[in-house]
């Protein structure tokens, strides 16, 4: 499979009132062409803080890229000026998935409108037309442009199942659904035609049996367009269902990442072992970790896993562990299923 | 840019036939009559308990006790105070605010003939406030915490804390007396005749007949006062669009706006700042009411012939009539005024429900 996007050890900080917060500590990650990608982590592990980085949204100026860099179609995304991405790359060859389909469309304006604006910068057929000289709040549509745009939308609602498409066109975002809302960012994010989508937690402020639907959906139309797709979770039940590949981070640094039935066939990494035993299960043994997750301010030397760790050794304490494993990469001296404890 | 036609008109019609929208424009007219009443029952009522004859007034300083009484029963001054009270509810019915004691003209007359002015330097003042104070609160709002932002605060204190009759007088002393560009005061210096009246506003009037010497002149007459009542309103709205801006700057859906790379510009003065005025739009609604009403201090040291000069000479005259009719207008501009901010309100925001 050919790589898409590859994130090569990413180091980005915070600056908070309490001091550095080192929320990501030289993460690495690849999506290929087509593949769905389940960044997988507990709150504050810096899913969101990675997914971010991607679109070239960290919050300024209190986040800090200290080095690294993130390879997408020749570009260094890092590098590349932020008015050249948000104009070439975000929205249009990268588009994102909120987590809150609830405060994540602007109450004061129409889906429809929302959505012309969203086409009228970002459809294919705006890359072709060029920049104006105009501020973009005074440019024109060109009407032609923006009837073939309003029929790619209707028909993006259509394949999302929104009912009444040329009604919902014409609400607000608070007389639609949770689950409509979800519905409408997912198509917001499928119109632009993009190589990649990044889906932050997407379903969590749903209901359950909705969440379900949505996901099926999500899944059917990105492997119908053959769209990339980076997943970012806390539940392992979700990147399970519809994920090709799952990478998971501990404490701002990926431990593991695999296939997903290589993964959950057999963990190797003591955390992600450790995680998946904790799921609830049939028979009622459900084991937690002991310990807690380390502060980001003052995080473990090395392994930021060791304190918690049963295998840790010192060597744990004092460098981070290299990757090791061919398909099945993990980030550990002592992975699981290794005759011997020690890496290969 | 928006939605185009369609979107707009659809959206305007929801807010005329939105449901209970009957209901709430009764509801809005009895309130608004009973508004009025009420101004008129205190207004009636204080000027009359004061301690100050009007009857003497207008006999003058000569005339005799009986002459004095004579002109009291004339007047109607000697009837109970509540049929005095019913009596003018009766004419106020009929738009009648009565005669000026003194000079026998129809109030009402007397004040259309003001209210021209009292509009020209309303509009002036307004877009000036409209047109600076909203760019810069959002400004201000988006290099929070820059040299920027401190220099527009200080600006905008000094704005409020500043007695606008004392900055009139500033700038008359610095632009009329020292430097000589502009004039002391009034609409057009004595010798100039107004423009043939079709709206009243000289600006406009002279721009339709195309006499721009004249419109010069205006604009020059109209630049002082303007900027007075401008500075003062010009800080409120600024403040309000700036915490409004502020309020929206973290809100997901800009962060979600952004992440889909959507021009800045786009983001901001379109998405953002129509948030941040759902607030704004009711300061703006009340600094036009104080304006329309007469902006009664500096009318009068701009010697500006409008409805708050008006209202002063009536006050120290003692004309209860004049000073009634000036109140009950002030009462109707800012019911009319409320009723318009609710609906750019309701324009702005059309989650509203009334």
């Amino acid at each position: 499979m050919t790589e898409l996007l590859a994130v090569r050890d990413l180091i980005v900080n915070y600056h908070s009132e309490r001091g550095i917060v080192r929320a990501l500590d030289g993460v690495s990650l690849a999506i290929g062409k087509g593949e769905v990608v389940g960044l997988v982590g507990e709150s504050g592990c810096g899913k969101s803080t990675l997914a971010r980085a991607i679109l070239g949204v960290l919050p300024v100026p209190a986040s800090e890229v200290r080095a690294g860099a993130i390879a997408f179609g020749g570009d260094n995304l890092l590098t590349l000026a932020s008015a050249e991405i948000a104009r070439r790359i975000r929205g249009r060859r990268i588009t994102f998935i909120p987590q809150d389909p609830y405060g994540s469309l602007n109450p004061l304006f129409t889906i429809g409108q929302q959505m012309l604006d969203l086409m009228h910068w970002k459809s294919p057929r705006a890359a072709a037309a060029g920049r104006s000289a105009w501020p973009a709040v005074l440019s024109r549509y060109p009407s032609a442009r923006r009837a073939q745009d309003r029929a790619a939308i209707l028909d993006m609602l259509g394949a999302v199942q929104i009912p009444n498409p040329e009604q919902a066109l014409a609400k607000l975002p608070h007389e639609l659904s949770g689950g409509q809302r979800q519905r409408i960012v997912i198509a917001m994010a499928l119109l632009p035609q993009p190589e990649l989508i990044i889906a932050d937690e997407p379903t969590t402020a749903l209901d359950v049996t909705i969440q379900a639907q949505i996901l099926r959906l999500l899944h059917r139309e990105v492997k119908r367009r053959q769209v990339s797709m980076l997943f970012t979770t806390h539940d392992l039940g979700t990147a399970w269902e519809i994920c090709d590949r799952v990478v998971v981070m501990y404490a701002g640094q990926d431990v593991e990442a695999a296939p997903t039935p290589a993964f959950f066939a057999a963990p190797r990494h003591p955390y992600t072992s450790k995680l998946l035993e904790s799921l609830p299960r049939t028979d009622g043994v459900a084991q937690d970790i002991p310990g807690e997750i380390p502060s980001l301010i003052a995080p473990p030397q090395g392994c930021r896993f060791h304190p918690r760790c049963y295998f840790a050794t010192t060597e744990c304490t004092i460098t981070r562990p290299p990757v090791s494993g061919g398909a099945h990469v993990v980030r550990c001296y002592h992975p699981l299923g290794a005759s011997t404890g020690v890496a290969a | 840019m928006d939605n185009g036609k369609g979107g707009r008109l659809k959206q305007a019609s929801a807010l005329w036939h939105g449901p209970g929208l009957a209901t709430f424009a009764l509801r809005r007219l009895v309130w608004s009559v009973a508004t009025v009443a009420g101004v008129v029952a205190v207004t009636f009522l204080i000027s009359h308990v004061i301690p100050a004859d009007p009857a003497a007034l207008v006999a003058g300083e000569r005339a005799t006790r009986e002459q004095i009484e004579a002109l009291r029963h004339q007047l109607g001054f000697d009837r109970p105070l509540l049929t005095q009270l019913a009596d003018y509810y009766l004419r106020l019915a009929q738009g009648d605010l009565g005669k000026s004691l003194f000079t026998s003209r129809p109030i009402s007359a007397d004040l259309l003939s003001r209210l021209p002015a009292t509009i020209e330097l309303t509009l002036a003042a307004m877009i000036l406030t409209v047109g600076l104070g909203v760019p810069i609160g959002v400004l201000s709002a988006l290099r929070r915490n820059t040299w920027l932002d401190h220099l527009v605060r200080l600006v905008t204190v000094s704005g409020l804390a500043i007695a606008s009759f004392w900055l009139a007088i500033i700038l008359q002393l610095t632009f009329a007396m020292d430097l000589g560009w502009l004039p002391l005061g009034s609409r057009l210096p004595s010798g100039v005749a107004p423009p043939p009246t079709v709206t009243g506003l000289y600006l406009i009037d002279s721009l339709l007949t195309g006499d721009f010497a004249t419109f010069g002149t205006a604009a020059a007459h109209l630049a002082l006062p303007t900027v007075t009542l401008a500075f003062p309103a010009m800080a409120t709205i600024v403040r309000f669009t700036r915490a409004g801006m502020l309020d929206t700057l973290n809100k997901p859906f800009v962060q979600y706006e952004r992440a889909m790379g959507l021009p800045e510009s786009l983001v901001v003065w379109k998405y953002m700042l129509r948030n941040a005025l759902t607030s704004t739009v009711t300061q703006i609604g009340l600094v036009a009411g104080a304006l329309l009403g007469g902006a009664v201090v500096i009318e009068a040291v701009f010697d500006w012939p409008g409805l708050g000069y008006y209202a002063v000479n009536s006050i120290i005259m003692s004309d209860y009539n004049a000073v009634l009719g000036f109140t009950v207008w002030v009462a109707i501009i800012y019911i009319v005024i409320n009723i318009v901010v609710d609906v750019l309100h309701r324009l702005i925001d059309p989650r509203g429900t009334g």
